[in-house]
C-alpha cells in the first residue's frame, strides 16, 4: 500500500511533470508583475473591456465546471442514487479546489484584491448581483470545504471530528444546491445589467435559467470527463466500489446529461422566440448561435443518448469532451466575445499572452492539487476504517 | 441618499431594486422613483457645439488632471473617435453626417437617474446624491469593474497602470464646485452656450421649448429624458443622435429593474428550495425504508417457504430413512440369522476346534463389564 501511493513521486520527470513545472514558473513570475506593476502591465483590459478571461474563462467557465459537486452529491444523497456513492468525494474535491482557484484568480483580477471582504465589511451592495455572488460563492466554499473534510480527517485519522462532520452531509448537500443554484444562475444574471452591450442571442431574461440549467449539464459532463482521466492516471488509487460503479456511474450521469442538454436546448430557442429574435440567426452572430445550438448542445445530446442505447463508454467520453467545450464556449460567448459586439473591432479584447498564461496556471495548479489530495487521502477509494459507515 | 438596503438571505428579503432611499423605488412595491425633484443636471445642444474643446480643458484643469500629450487646441485629434479615460472625464469628438457640415458631441458621464454603475457596485460605492451627481468613493472600491461592464454610455474608466492604488475615474458633474455655488468647469467654458446647467426639469422644458420654436432645425427628441430611466445630462441635435455616436437603441427601463427579477427569485430560492430538497431526501429515505421492508417480508416469506420446503423433504427423507433402516434391519436380521445357522451348521462340522472359539467370543462382553 505504501509503495502504492508513493509511486507516482518516484517517476518526477514525466513530461506532464515537466511541461506543468514549466507554467509554474511561468505563472510565477507573470504573478509578480501582475502584484507589482498592476493590471495594465500584463493584461489587454480596457475601458471598454473591463472584464477579461480572469473572468469570462477562470470564473464564469470555473464556476459552472465545478458543479460536479453539487451535483452529484444530491443525486447520492438526496435523489436516492446510492450507487453513485462511489464518485461524490472526486467530485466535491473536484468542486473544492475549481472555487478555491476561481476566489484566487478573482484576486488577479481585483484591482485592490485585499478588499476582496469589503463586500461584507463596508458597505452591503445588495442591489447588485455580484454581491449575491461574492456571498454565495463564499459560503459555498466553506460548505465544500466541510464537505470534503471527512476525507482529510480520515487520512489524519481524527476519528471524532471526521464522524461530526459526516453527520452533517444531508444538511450540508441541501445548503450546497441552494447556493450553487444562486450563484450559478447570477452569474448569467451579472448580464441583465447590460442589455446594450450583449448581443441580443445571448441577452435574454432567461439568462440566469440558462446558466443554472447548464450548470447541471456541466457538472455532469465534468464527472464523466474527469472520471475517465483519473481512471488512467490515478487507478492504483481506486477502491474496487468506485470502479465497480464507474461503468453504471457514466451511463446514469451520460443518461442525465442526454436529457438535460435536450432540455436546455428547447429553453434557449424559447428566449429567442420570446424576443422574436429569429431574423438575426441568419447574421454571422447568428451563425455562430447555431453553432453553439447545434454543434454543442444538440450533438452531445445525441452522443451521450447513442452512447447509453449502445453501451458504448468511448461515445459517451467524447460527447462529454464536447458538452464541456460547450460550456466553455457559451461563458465566453456572454461574457466576452457576444459582448461589446457593437464596438469596433479594433476596439475589441483579445486577452494577451500572460493572461492566458496565468489561466493556465490556475487550472495546472487545480490538477496538481487535485493529485497531490488523491494520491493521499482516501477520494476514489474507503478508508478501511469507515468501510461500512455509509 | 444610498442604495436602499435590500437585504437577502438574511430575513430582509424583497428584491433589491430600489435607488433612493427615503422614496423607495422597487419594483417589489410597484412604486416608481421619478428622481429627486431638484436635482441640477446639464443640457447638451449638439447644433451649437463647434468643436473648440474649451470644456476639455477646463475639465482637466478644474479636476486637477495630468496634461495631454497633444494640447486642446490641437484640433487634430478630433480625427480619431475618443471616449472617456482615466485622465479624459470629458471628450469632444467631430462627426460628419452625409451631406451636411461637421458635427460635435460631448460625452461624459451622463449622472443617470437610476444609475447602473450604483446598482450593480457590490460594495455601494457609487451614489447618486440628490443634488445630481453620481459619486464614487474609491476608499471602498474593491475594483471589479462591474460598473464599467454595466454602464450603457461606456463612461467609467479604470487606472490598470496602478498596481496598489487604482481607481474608477469619471466625471462627477464637478459636485465640489457646484457645493461652492459655482458651474461645472465645461459649462462655464463653453463659449457657444452648447451647455445649459440648471435644474433637470427645468432644462426638459428648455430643451422641448427649443424644439416647439425651430422644429425643423431640432430632431424631435430630448436624448436622456428616458434613456436608462432618465440621465441628468440632456441632449438636442439637429441630426439624428445615431449620427453623432450616441446608442438611440438603449432602453428606457432604469438600470436596477433589469435585474429586479432575477434578485426577487433569490428569496424564493432560498425559501422554497430546502422545502423541495428536503422533501427529496425524504421521499428518498421513505422509498429505501419501503423497498428495505419489502424485502425483508420478502425474504421472511422465503425463509418461511424454504423451511416448510425443508421440513417436509426431512420428513419424507425420515420416513424413507425409517423405511429403509427397517428394511436393511429386517435384511440384516435375515442376514444373521442366515449367518448364524451357516455358522451352527459349520460349527456342528467341524466340532472340537470350533467349541474353544466360541468360548473366548462369549467370554469377552463379560470381561468388557468387569472393568
Amino acid at each position: 500500500m505504501e509503495e502504492q501511493t508513493m509511486a507516482p513521486e518516484k517517476g518526477l520527470m514525466t513530461p506532464f511533470n515537466m511541461i506543468a513545472s514549466v507554467i509554474v514558473v511561468a505563472g510565477i513570475i507573470i504573478t509578480i508583475l501582475r502584484f507589482t506593476k498592476g493590471l495594465g502591465a500584463v493584461t489587454n483590459l480596457s475601458d471598454n473591456s473591463p472584464w477579461g478571461i480572469w473572468i469570462g474563462f477562470d470564473l464564469m467557465v470555473g464556476v459552472a465546471l465545478a458543479a460536479g459537486g453539487y451535483v452529484t452529491s444530491s443525486a447520492c444523497y438526496l435523489f436516492g442514487m446510492k450507487r453513485y456513492h462511489a464518485a461524490v468525494r472526486p467530485a466535491i474535491l473536484t468542486g473544492f479546489l475549481g472555487y478555491f482557484f476561481v476566489v484566487i484568480a478573482l484576486l488577479y483580477d481585483l484591482g485592490r484584491p485585499w478588499r476582496l471582504p469589503y463586500p461584507f465589511l463596508m458597505g452591503w451592495g445588495t442591489t447588485s448581483l455580484l454581491f449575491e455572488v461574492a456571498f454565495c460563492v463564499a459560503l459555498y466554499l466553506t460548505v465544500l470545504f466541510l464537505e470534503f473534510s471527512p476525507a482529510a480527517l480520515e487520512w489524519l485519522g481524527l476519528k471524532k471530528a471526521r464522524n461530526l462532520a459526516y453527520k452533517l452531509t444531508i444538511l450540508l448537500t441541501i445548503f450546497g444546491v441552494v447556493l450553487s443554484t444562486l450563484h450559478q444562475s447570477s452569474l448569467g444574471a451579472l448580464f441583465l445589467a447590460a442589455p446594450s452591450k450583449l448581443h441580443p442571442l445571448w441577452y435574454t431574461p432567461y439568462l440566469p435559467v440558462y446558466f443554472f440549467v447548464s450548470s447541471v449539464i456541466a457538472g455532469l459532463s465534468m464527472v464523466i470527463f474527469e472520471g475517465s482521466i483519473s481512471h488512467k492516471a490515478l487507478h492504483h488509487r481506486m477502491g474496487k466500489e468506485y470502479l465497480d460503479n464507474h461503468d453504471g456511474l457514466t451511463l446514469g450521469f451520460a443518461k442525465a446529461a442526454s436529457m438535460v442538454l435536450a432540455g436546455y436546448f428547447t429553453i434557449k430557442w424559447v428566449g429567442v422566440a420570446a424576443a422574436g429574435h429569429w431574423s438575426l440567426l441568419t447574421t454571422n452572430y447568428g451563425l455562430w448561435f447555431l453553432v453553439e445550438m447545434f454543434g454543442f448542445i444538440a450533438l452531445p445530446s445525441v452522443l451521450y443518448a447513442v452512447g447509453v442505447r449502445e453501451k458504448k463508454y468511448g461515445v459517451i467520453k467524447i460527447a462529454s469532451v464536447i458538452a464541456v467545450l460547450g460550456i466553455i464556449v457559451n461563458r465566453l460567448n456572454v461574457s466576452l466575445i457576444c459582448f461589446n459586439w457593437h464596438l469596433p473591432s479594433s476596439e475589441r479584447y483579445f486577452p494577451s499572452w500572460m493572461e492566458i498564461v496565468i489561466s493556465v496556471f490556475m487550472v495546472t495548479l487545480i490538477v496538481l492539487a487535485f493529485r497531490f489530495i488523491a494520491n493521499r487521502m482516501p477520494i476514489f477509494d474507503t478508508h478501511p476504517d469507515y468501510r461500512d459507515n455509509h | 441618499m444610498s442604495l436602499s438596503r435590500r437585504s437577502f438571505l438574511f430575513g430582509l428579503g424583497a428584491a433589491g431594486t430600489g435607488l433612493a432611499a427615503g422614496k423607495k423605488a422597487s419594483a417589489a412595491t410597484g412604486k416608481e422613483f421619478k428622481g429627486y425633484p431638484d436635482s441640477y443636471g446639464v443640457l447638451h445642444d449638439i447644433s451649437r457645439c463647434v468643436g473648440c474643446r474649451e470644456c476639455e480643458k477646463a475639465c482637466n484643469s478644474v479636476n486637477d488632471l495630468p496634461a495631454p500629450e497633444q494640447p486642446f487646441t490641437d484640433k487634430s485629434v478630433l480625427d480619431e473617435k475618443r471616449r472617456t479615460a482615466k485622465d479624459t472625464f470629458t471628450v469632444v469628438n467631430r462627426f460628419e453626417p452625409k451631406g451636411k457640415k461637421p458635427h460635435f458631441a460631448k460625452i461624459q458621464c451622463n449622472h443617470c437617474q437610476e444609475p447602473a454603475c450604483a446598482s450593480v457596485c457590490f460594495v455601494r460605492a457609487f451614489k447618486k446624491s440628490p443634488e445630481g451627481p453620481v459619486l464614487y468613493n474609491p476608499d471602498i472600491c474593491v475594483g471589479c469593474r462591474y460598473c464599467m461592464v454595466a454602464c450603457p454610455f461606456d463612461v467609467p474608466a479604470y487606472e490598470y497602470d496602478k498596481a496598489f492604488t487604482p481607481r474608477v475615474r469619471k466625471c462627477n458633474l464637478c459636485a465640489p464646485r457646484l457645493a461652492e455655488g459655482k458651474l461645472p468647469g465645461c459649462v462655464e467654458a463653453c463659449p457657444k452656450e452648447a451647455l445649459v446647467f440648471g435644474k433637470r426639469e427645468e432644462l426638459l422644458a428648455i430643451a422641448k421649448e427649443r424644439i416647439r420654436k425651430h422644429p425643423n432645425r431640432y430632431v424631435n427628441h430630448v436624448y436622456g429624458e428616458k434613456e436608462m430611466g432618465g440621465t441628468s445630462w440632456l441632449y438636442l441635435s439637429d441630426v439624428p443622435f445615431d449620427e453623432v455616436g450616441m446608442r438611440t437603441d438603449l432602453v428606457s427601463t432604469p438600470a436596477p429593474a433589469l435585474t429586479a427579477g432575477a434578485l426577487g427569485v433569490v428569496p424564493m430560492v432560498v425559501g422554497l428550495w430546502p422545502v423541495f430538497l428536503t422533501g427529496m431526501y425524504g421521499m428518498t429515505k421513505r422509498r429505501e425504508k419501503v423497498a428495505a421492508q419489502e424485502q425483508k417480508a420478502a425474504v421472511t416469506v422465503a425463509v418461511q417457504e424454504t423451511e416448510a420446503k425443508a421440513a417436509a423433504e426431512l420428513e419424507t427423507r425420515l420416513a424413507k430413512a425409517d423405511a429403509d433402516k427397517k428394511k436393511a434391519l429386517e435384511k440384516a436380521e435375515k442376514e444373521k440369522e442366515a449367518a448364524i445357522a451357516k455358522a451352527l451348521e459349520e460349527a456342528a462340522a467341524e466340532k472340537a476346534p470350533s467349541e474353544e472359539d466360541e468360548a473366548t467370543t462369549g467370554d469377552e462382553p463379560a470381561n468388557g463389564e468387569d472393568k
